[in-house]
């Protein structure tokens, strides 16, 4: 069933609604974290680490605590009631992971720039920081190591002396004979591909307000994960969860980095219970840059097989994924996320995928923006583009060739999944019908280098069926269903409560737009409601482009059961059979009479003053849905980039972008657009200027937007986009994920035109990030005049 | 991103700001766009204790010509000189500063007063032998470009001392380009390049300068190449260029190594001199 047929309502899935969610937010209405105030608040400021390494000798707080204002200072010793350590729930199936302890503060020693060692808490929230200033903190440097293949050396300074070596876990996934199926190639394409650390950056920081009231423990955060938020302080501060409110209010963006239990959060609510004063701390982008985790950060050892003709043969990636100096929320599954994808939109009959963790002297890695599966993407469209040119091949006809087939879906793939649906042949044909690459390649201006790449990707997303996902899957120990409840006010005004937690996704816009075509009332009727643990039923959150798939489709369903109940009584109330009731118009009617009918309002008074129901029927309008998938979805769609190249100057210049993807049935083309848009920024930010660097003492180089360059408008082409409407089978509304779509598929777009580009200058592969210091030194080393 | 205590004042008149200035002594500081030194500030790599905020100071906004020369106020604003035809490379160089928000309030006494060797407007004032007028309690005083700029973020103006005023020649008869090669359009420059050429009636260059930003630790003069270039024909530019970055030795940074900066100036100043001759 596929969502045009099913509501036959109102037609609002579908359209190019605008946001219901940006008049507030342009206008400066919007209430985010920072502009909530409580009265008798504290200010919380963090003392930290400058040393990536070191033991702690001594922590003097005493001229701190003498400020004006100041009324704690405290350590690690002073919170040594706290039940449990910050948490890591998410472990690889069958993977055993060494896990360091990990305290909101720091015990003992240090282990990256910036690892909090006490916290100064006060009155002023300037005072607090100049107090932070004043504990002396005496630290023994130890040895550092910053690189992911030298922590690995027996030699190398150890992390973590309890867990005896840099080594976090390893993981295996894959299957067939590799070694028969190498021999059996005609060529063996080999590279070392370096995927980079990166930073979420959204634009709102970080921050925590939180208080404690007559029992009960209110935090408001930049999260993500408001209902994991508060699970997680139940279980390191103790106590029921009902005892403690999480509330997401307007969050500015979080791209992953809010997908996480961080140890300000922590602090702060440990705080307000004993001080018995609200608590509030908001991060500076210093600190964002330094303490939001990071994304990326691998070492991948390809080997791809082919026969002469093209056909894949084998598949091998041993990926070394730098964990950080911790493990945050899902550090260790990062990496293993995308190796369930890793050979992407290919039929390769044998596949392997060896993953092994490893502690450096960084701020953690996790999720960010497609988490895993960027670096899968990036990794096996570079490597497709490396094989061709080794065959004297065209690159689209390789993919072509090994393209999983449309009549092959639902596919079972070697690594163990099942991809839902797909089309790749007809996205690439939709991509070549806006792309003409022979006249993009005429049309070069003089004295540039233009390049032309592609990407033919698909991803794992729709966070996920519990049964592949959780305990007895990929071992994440809780159940990934979502949920909502549709409420019907007596006036016919409808209120939305899902248990997903949108940052910029427009769920307020979708989500009105699907259940206003269920019930019969247009959308701006519809008030989405989120992000607050005591107000609607319990829920898992946003990430991993689930929130549509899932958390639509449950609300989707509530909306359904609350549609069934109308037609009962509208049915009821007009002596019409039960199966001639239809929407229509807006409006409940019987069919072929679109003059006999009732409103939603209409029947929601009819409902919630029960004086002529059917026989046993609850009064009221509301309806609540539990829902869980039985499937992934997989998007997927073709991509193509045109750069030009300043031979002299080696800056690359994205001339031109072209995104077809299909995300299933369209539920609102607009914000497809958008979050496409969006991510593809994400990619071509990691593939041309943004990289995290530490220097080898383990220092922080790149510590804010001067060095950290995120793209501006001024930096990109306008996008071009198109789609083809593939609906999944995973859910009853045909939708896939979309809001890591662009950044999955664009970095290997991006790099494989630019060295497309660079081949007449005798370079033939390239790592990101491709600045121009990069490129001018490849073409340096390329040697061709 | 909160700095250390301060206090603050914004005099009506300049008499009033050189006092405030001078009783803060050596821990006072001028304050006029704010776009370098609230940064500064902010990340506590900057601690005055006092800032003397000069946006009341009457007459020290605005551009007018006299005597052959541009006389622009102090507190003139970057927005307010982007795009200026008449005034050659400094309306082409404002244009290229950071963003359309910080040319809204940085100036181009501030910008010139901080000295930083990777900003746009000390290159160009090198370049065109513009200077500075400054006041202090005992009078003021006339600074040359090419005696103001001492070292990395360190210029001529003292402690006390508040510019008030900037002066740059007429480019009339003078053909120029600024240009700046950045990672994004709103960054530092990696290299920029002032070019200046002047050409004689048979078509040779009577007159070049050239300034170079951020190969060092103050602005430069690129004197080799501006030699090798003066008297001769446009055909010379691509030799003369190629001596862009001699006697330079710029820092390396994350973005470029001191080889690649010095390739860029080359590259730049051909361009720039090319632009400029047109």
């Amino acid at each position: 069933m596929s969502t045009t047929e099913a509501p036959a309502g109102n037609g609002h899935v579908g359209r190019a609604l605008r946001r219901k969610e940006d008049p507030r937010l342009i206008t400066g209405r919007g209430s985010y974290v920072e502009d909530i105030i409580l009265p008798g608040t504290l200010w919380m400021a963090m003392v930290r680490s400058p040393e990536a390494h070191a033991r702690i000798v001594s922590i003097d707080a005493s001229a701190a605590k003498e400020r004006e204002g100041v009324v704690a200072v405290l350590t690690n010793e002073d919170m040594a009631d706290l039940l449990a350590p910050l948490p890591m729930a998410w472990v690889p199936p069958g993977a055993e992971v060494s896990t360091p302890e990990h305290w909101p503060l720091a015990k003992g020693k240090v282990c990256h720039v910036g690892d909090p060692v006490a916290v100064v808490i006060g009155e002023d929230r300037y005072g607090v920081v100049d107090a932070a200033e004043d504990v002396v903190v005496e630290y023994e440097p130890l040895p550092v190591v910053t690189d992911i293949e030298r922590a690995l050396d027996s030699d190398a300074p150890v992390i973590h002396e309890g867990i005896g070596s840099n080594k976090s876990h390893e993981h295996s996934v894959g299957g067939g004979d590799l070694e028969a199926a190498f021999a059996d190639s005609d060529v063996v394409m080999e590279r070392r591909i370096v995927n980079h650390r990166t930073s979420g950056a959204p634009i709102e920081c970080r921050g925590v307000l939180a208080e404690d009231r007559a029992g009960k423990l209110t935090i408001w955060s930049t999260t993500q994960v408001p209902h994991f938020l508060r699970l997680f302080l139940a279980i390191m501060l103790g106590g029921s969860e009902e005892r403690y409110r999480v509330i997401a209010p307007e969050v500015g963006g979080g791209f992953g980095t809010k997908l996480q239990i961080y140890a300000e959060e922590v602090i702060a609510a440990w705080a307000a219970k004993k001080l018995q004063r609200p608590i509030k701390w908001i991060e500076t982008r210093s600190e964002h840059m330094m303490t939001s985790h990071h994304g990326r950060d691998q070492i991948a050892y390809v080997k791809v097989g082919a026969k002469r003709d093209g056909t894949l043969t084998a598949f091998h990636a041993r990926i070394l994924a730098d964990m950080g100096a911790y493990h945050q929320l899902l550090t260790p599954l990062i990496p293993s996320l995308g190796g369930y994808v890793m050979t992407g939109v290919y039929k390769i009959p044998v596949v392997h995928t060896d993953v092994t963790g490893v502690f450096t002297n960084k701020f953690a890695t996790d999720a960010i923006r497609g988490a895993g599966r960027p670096e899968a993407t990036h990794m096996i469209e570079v490597a497709l583009d490396q094989l061709a040119d080794e065959l004297g091949m065209d690159r689209l006809e390789l993919r072509r060739k090994n393209f999983i087939a449309k009549e092959d879906f639902p596919y079972e793939t070697p690594y163990g999944i099942t991809y839902d649906s797909g089309d790749h042949h007809g996205t690439l044909d939709k991509l070549l019908e806006h792309f003409d690459e022979d006249a993009m390649r005429r049309e070069a201006p003089a004295g540039k280098l233009r390049g032309i790449g592609y990407s033919t990707y698909t991803e794992i997303c729709g966070l996920a069926p519990t049964r592949m996902f959780g305990p007895t899957g990929v071992g994440v120990q809780a159940g990934f269903w979502e949920s909502a409840v549709v409420r019907v006010h007596i006036t016919g005004g409808v209120t939305v409560f899902t248990g997903t937690s949108p940052h910029g996704q427009g769920h307020e816009t979708a989500w009105g737009q699907i259940v206003a075509d269920r019930l019969g009332c247009d959308p701006d009727a519809v008030t989405v409601l989120h992000g607050d643990t005591d107000q609607g039923p319990m829920g898992l959150d946003t990430y991993g482009s689930r929130s549509l798939a899932v958390g639509g489709t449950s609300a989707a369903i509530a909306a359904e059961r609350l549609a069934d109940k109308c037609k009962r009584i509208v049915a009821h109330q007009l002596e019409a059979p039960v199966e001639d009731i239809v929407l229509q118009d807006g409006k409940w009617i019987v069919r072929g009479s679109p003059d006999k009918g009732m409103t939603l309002g209409e029947v929601s008074m009819a409902a919630h003053v029960p004086t002529n129901l059917p026989e046993g029927m609850d009064p009221a309008l509301e309806a609540s849905s539990f829902w869980e998938p039985d499937n992934f979805v997989f998007p997927f769609g073709a991509h193509a980039c045109v750069v030009d190249i300043d031979r002299e100057t080696g800056k690359v210049e994205v001339v031109r972008y072209v995104a077809v993807d299909d995300c299933g049935n369209p539920i609102n083309p607009l914000l497809i657009d958008g979050q496409v848009h969006g991510g593809v920024v994400h990619a071509i930010g990691q593939a041309l200027f943004e990289q995290v660097v530490y220097d080898e003492a383990g220092q922080l180089v790149t510590g804010s937007f001067v060095d950290y360059a995120l793209p501006t408008a001024a930096e990109l082409p306008s996008f071009e986009t198109d789609r083809t409407v593939t609906p999944s089978p995973s859910n009853h509304l045909g939708v896939k994920g979309i809001g890591e779509a662009g950044t999955i598929a664009a970095s290997a777009a991006v790099t494989n035109a630019v060295i497309d580009a660079l081949r007449p200058a005798g370079v033939t592969y390239m790592d990101m990030p491709l600045t121009p210091l990069r490129v001018w030194q490849a073409i340096q080393e390329g040697g061709a005049s | 991103m909160i700095p250390p205590e301060f206090d603050y004042v914004a005099p009506d008149s300049l008499d009033e700001a050189l006092q405030a200035l001078a009783g803060g002594g050596g821990d006072a500081k001028v304050l006029a766009g704010g776009h370098s030194l609230l940064p500064l500030m902010k990340l506590r790599l900057a601690a005055p204790g006092l800032l003397v905020d000069i946006r009341k100071v009457p007459g020290l906004r605005g551009v007018q010509r006299e005597d052959g020369q541009w006389r622009i106020g102090a507190m003139t604003r970057h927005a307010d000189l982007q795009g200026n035809a008449d005034l050659g490379p400094v309306g082409q160089a404002a244009g290229l500063i950071a963003d359309q928000q910080v040319r809204n309030r940085g100036t181009i006494g501030g910008s010139l007063a901080h000295g930083d060797p990777a900003s746009d407007l000390p290159t160009v004032l090198l370049a065109c032998e513009g200077s500075l007028t400054v006041a202090s309690s005992s009078g003021t005083r006339e600074v040359a470009a090419a005696d103001l700029f001492q070292d990395y973020l360190t210029t001529a103006v003292g402690d006390g001392e508040i510019v008030t005023e900037v002066r740059v020649p007429a480019f009339d008869g003078w053909g120029s380009s600024y240009l700046k090669f950045t990672r994004r359009a709103e960054d530092w420059a990696m290299v920029a390049v002032c070019a200046l050429v002047k050409k004689a009636s048979d078509g040779s260059f009577e007159d070049v300068r050239i300034g170079l930003t951020n190969m060092g630790s103050t602005p430069l003069r690129a004197g080799a190449a501006e030699a090798a270039l003066r008297g001769k024909g446009a055909d010379a530019i691509a030799a003369a260029a190629d001596q862009a970055a001699e006697g330079t030795d710029p820092p390396g940074d994350l973005n470029a190594t001191p080889d690649y900066k010095r390739h860029l100036a080359r590259v730049l100043t051909r361009r720039a001199l090319e632009e400029a001759a047109a």
